[in-house]
């Protein structure tokens, strides 16, 4: 339909692509409020999860449940008393008093002693200890077990009473994050996290909102090509999102130390195109969607949800049931995740990451190629 | 006045069935997504693979690699003399922990009853390697049991009547270790928080953007009949819900439910008022859908954080453990384990009940009077 030479459209649709982002950036810049919830949420995030979320285990209530205390029992207490792990809560002399404790949750590991364990011991016997965890929390159930299980084990030793045994003593390296700070492992996932909301969610969201009002049909009998019309309405956005990165990896280099072991500019690089997925599915799904509320529970339910949950953000991917493990190949953040920790933890490079940046480069290949495809004059 | 609560009511009503859109935000989407992060939502650590670096090569260092394998958790993925394809391996993700066991480890046992021995963890998810770590200490700690019996056998017979005592060890409340015991309740009380406090805030936001807020404000209703209106079907459609996503818990992942369900019911009431409180006040602070949004995804990121959903509170800082006493998802994913998987009562559960009544009323009532001197 359009008879305008093409030598004549090339440099005016550049000028025109250009003064529509000025609009766009306007707007964005505009809405101060929105703005500053992008700007600042994801520090607030970074800041709470580095100060208070710990995945190491610390102030354990233990209870030692004693029938007849006397000084061997004594001992045991103190043990856990100076271990630095344990809050010891006052011994009891009945099991009752645990079954109750435990269940309103004020008993994290119960250490059961025999009644007569000093004279069975003195007799030659086989007296019984029982460690019992509260193990709602299966992870969190068996380390707390683990840890009491060997003050008791310290203190059999020294009554002289553990099974002969040699001392086969491991010494423990922990790789790649050697004080265990989970902001290390968090940082990563929260780029994806903030990226993803970034673009597919407020992509899709102010396209809809244009669609809802009726702007969009404004937009598409301008001059500007639906191509155009995307560009412009991404891009301010992309600008956005890398800015959030930058500021979220110098507040958690500067607070809390998270290393850099790779290149940054190969996890800009990468960031970049992670964000142009995002902003691809958040065309798309504008595209399909005809209201802000729907293209919101799409966004939310097909961007958000699979990249937190799918993704290796909190629950580690190899500990998923296979098909799930399956679907989480399709989720962008999973891949991005990959490269993130791969070059911030690990100081992976190029020729460990090639594979999963190709995955994300296919991926936007084909999302692209859908978005443009759904875009273009489709209006009723 | 009632009679236009009723007809509000109803309208709500009908406006909720008559968009499918909606419909599927509210019942769909939060059940669907029950079932399928309850399958994602696991910290289980199965099998991790083992890259064994024997440098002894002998049947003491075979007998402790083999068991490892013999009790599943761990799965040799390579083995070698030297450490470096260890190193190797670690680094490109093909083995989670790497075992050392240093040359004259069979002749230092025998000889001095002790040898060290190393063990390498990949670290970057440091509560997976706190776990491998306890169960790779577990399986060598046994080790040395047997191998310190065989050793005196061969030795003397002395001590053959030491006492011993003998510990065993229990892990109450989830034996099976299922995680979705633990995380299908949590994840169900997530669920309806983002529903209640998220459509609450959009409902009133979208009046507001559409210019039908101000139409009603100049009828003759009162702004509490209008708020009454607005919230009282999302409270009912939120406990829906919650009784829902109960049964699924229940007869599609087979968690226990041990107390009374009555204590829930109680809690779940209690708890939304909170959340559609909070909805509420976002959307006096905000202007249109997109912030309104944002503004709950924020808060309801904070609440998520210090709820122990993930990470257990107890393990946080002493200031943020304060702080989360005014997390009302706390309280309630503590309740909600506590009578599903430990069988509480009104007795136990008091202490939760008691924050969740307060904070339910005190959240509501803010927001209300936020939003009457808006509106006014």
């Amino acid at each position: 339909m359009n008879t305008t030479p093409t030598h004549r459209t090339a440099p005016s649709s550049w000028r025109t692509l250009g003064a529509f982002m000025g609009k766009e950036v306007r707007h964005l810049l505009r809405d101060r409020q929105t703005l500053l919830i992008l700007l600042l949420l994801p520090l607030a995030q970074l800041l709470l999860f580095g100060f208070a979320v710990r995945t190491d285990i610390r102030a354990v209530r233990v209870l030692v449940v004693a029938p007849e205390p006397d000084a061997t029992t004594s001992a045991l207490q103190d043990r856990f008393a100076h271990s630095g792990r344990f809050e010891l809560l006052p011994t009891t002399s009945s099991i009752d008093s645990l079954d109750v404790l435990m269940r309103r949750g004020m008993v994290d590991v119960a250490v059961v002693l025999e009644p007569g364990l000093a004279s069975a011991l003195r007799s030659g016997g086989t007296p019984q200890v029982l460690v019992v965890a509260d193990g709602s929390d299966p992870n969190t159930g068996t380390t707390m077990r683990t840890y009491a299980t060997a003050v008791v084990r310290d203190w059999q030793q020294s009554l002289g009473a553990a099974p002969a045994s040699v001392r086969i003593e491991p010494r423990l390296r922990m790789r790649f994050n050697p004080t265990l700070e989970s902001v290390n492992l968090f940082v990563p996932g929260l780029i994806a996290l903030i990226l993803t909301m970034v673009t597919s969610l407020m992509t899709a969201i102010s396209l809809a909102r244009e669609k809802e009002r009726g702007t969009f049909e404004l937009l598409l009998v301008s001059p500007l090509r639906p191509w155009q019309i995307i560009v412009g309405k991404v891009l301010p956005y992309l600008g956005l999102a890398m800015a959030n990165v930058i500021t979220v990896l110098l507040a958690a280099r500067m607070v809390f130390d998270v290393p850099m072991r790779g290149s940054a500019v190969l996890l800009l690089s990468s960031a970049t195109l992670f964000s142009l997925v995002g902003l691809a599915l958040g065309v798309l799904i504008a595209a399909v969607t005809s209201s802000q509320l729907a293209a919101m529970l799409a966004a939310l339910g097909g961007t958000m949800l699979p990249n937190v949950m799918l993704s290796g953000l909190i629950f580690p991917v190899a500990s998923m049931p296979a098909p799930m493990q399956v679907v989480s190949h399709l989720v962008p953040a999973r891949w991005f995740i990959e490269i993130a920790r791969g070059i911030m933890l690990k100081g992976s490079g190029l020729e460990l990451l090639w594979p999963p940046l190709t995955i994300l480069a296919a991926m936007l290949l084909v999302l692209l190629t859908l978005a443009i495809r759904r875009t273009s004059p489709r209006l009723a | 006045m009632l009679r236009s609560l009723r007809v509000l009511l109803l309208k709500e009503f009908l406006q909720i069935r008559r968009d499918p859109v909606i419909l599927g935000l509210l019942f769909i989407m939060p059940l669907l997504q029950l079932v399928v992060l309850a399958n994602a939502a696991t910290f289980e650590v199965k099998t991790s693979r083992l890259w064994v670096v024997d440098q002894d090569r002998s049947a003491a260092s075979g007998a402790l690699v083999q068991r490892f394998t013999a009790t599943g958790r761990f799965d040799v993925v390579g083995y070698t003399m030297t450490a470096d394809p260890g190193d190797e391996a670690l680094l490109d993700g093909a083995a989670s922990a790497v075992l050392v066991i240093p040359s004259n480890f069979a002749r230092d046992l025998q000889r001095d009853g002790a040898a060290p021995l190393q063990l390498v963890l990949n670290a970057e998810n440091g509560a997976e390697a706190g776990v491998i770590q306890s169960y790779a200490a577990e399986i060598v700690s046994r080790y040395a049991v047997e191998a310190g019996a065989s050793r005196r056998s061969i030795g003397a017979s002395a001590g053959a009547l030491r006492p011993v005592i003998d510990v065993r060890t229990r892990n109450r409340y989830n034996p099976g270790m299922d995680y979705s015991y633990f995380m299908v309740p949590g994840i169900l009380v997530q669920l309806i928080t983002l529903i209640g406090t998220l459509m609450t805030a959009l409902n009133i936001v979208r009046e507001k953007e559409n210019g039908t807020l101000e139409q009603l404000n100049v009828t003759p209703m009162r702004p509490a009949v209008f708020l009454a209106a607005k919230l009282l079907p999302l409270w009912i459609i939120s406990m829906g819900e919650f009784v829902a996503g109960i049964l699924i818990a229940v007869f599609l992942f087979n968690v226990p439910l041990l107390g009374s369900p009555l204590v829930m019911l109680v809690g779940a009431a209690l708890f939304l008022l909170a959340a559609l409180g909070l909805g509420l006040w976002v959307s006096t602070v905000t202007e249109t859908q997109q912030q309104a949004l944002f503004v709950t995804f924020s808060l309801i990121m904070v609440y998520l954080l210090m709820s122990g959903l993930f990470t257990p509170v107890r393990a946080m800082p002493d200031w943020v453990r304060m702080l989360a006493q005014l997390n009302p998802m706390m309280h309630f994913i503590e309740l909600v384990r506590a009578v599903m998987l430990k069988g509480a009562g009104w007795a136990d559960v008091w202490r939760q009940l008691l924050p969740l009544a307060g904070l339910g009323f005190g959240v509501l009532a803010l927001s209300v009077s936020r939003y009457h001197k808006r509106t006014d």
